[in-house]
């Protein structure tokens, strides 16, 4: 599983992070966990704002902090 | 995209038909000057049609959002059905009086009607949701 957490390093942007790996450790799977902070990776995904995450291409949250059971969810 | 946490916070995305008449433009060209003049920010409708998941997400997280179709036919609304999109602020610009026709050369009056139209029709949803929440964009930062 390949997940991108997109934002160029503000706090909600390393919340969400935060969450995105505890979600990961808690779920006890592998995943790939990578954050893009360049502008233009960013506005390729085609995002109206930060932070946002991507699971395997699909943009799942767009500006805001999701919740961790919301980021479980996804992993599934 | 922004570039800051707060961007989408205090900002409307603001979607338009720009559909090929004079109320589909006028839909266009308010949405251009409304972003230009910081009221809120125009989005790609046509990203959401083409079901693509970073602006279909992007129309279902946007804390604010405004629809504006040119006439009854209501492409803008039907492309936000499809994408289950269904919280939005919405107008019709044929049915704020502007008559639908094949002339593209735009008229400043009616730009001007149709930013205020917008304006009115996300104030008034502003106003309702003020009464209940004590403001602030969310986020960290403090504004």
């Amino acid at each position: 599983m390949e997940i991108k957490v997109l934002g160029p390093g503000c706090a909600k942007c390393k919340q969400t992070e935060k969450i995105v790996k505890e979600a990961v450790a808690e779920a006890g799977i592998s995943a790939d966990i990578e954050k893009v902070t360049d502008v233009m990776a960013i506005a390729g995904y085609g995002v109206f704002g930060t932070p946002a995450v991507v699971v395997d291409g699909e943009v799942k949250s767009v500006g805001k902090i999701p919740k961790k059971q919301d980021v479980m969810a996804w992993l599934k | 995209m922004s570039e800051n946490c707060c961007t989408t916070n205090g900002n409307v995305m603001i979607l338009a038909c720009s559909g090929g008449s004079n109320v589909g433009q006028l839909s266009n060209r308010a949405a251009v000057e409304l972003t230009q003049e910081g009221f809120g920010k125009m989005f790609c409708l046509a990203g959401i049609g083409a079901q693509l998941s970073g602006f279909v997400q992007s129309a279902k997280d946007a804390p604010v959002m405004v629809a504006i179709d040119g006439c009854q036919v209501g492409c803008a609304k039907a492309i936000l059905k499809n994408a289950r999109v269904d919280r939005m602020h919405y107008l019709v610009l044929t049915d704020e009086g502007i008559e639908k026709n094949k002339n593209l050369e735009l008229e400043r009056s009616d730009i001007a009607r149709v930013k205020a139209a917008v304006k009115r029709v996300v104030g008034e949803a502003k106003s309702a949701e003020a009464a209940y929440s004590g403001g602030g964009c969310g986020c960290s930062c403090g504004s």
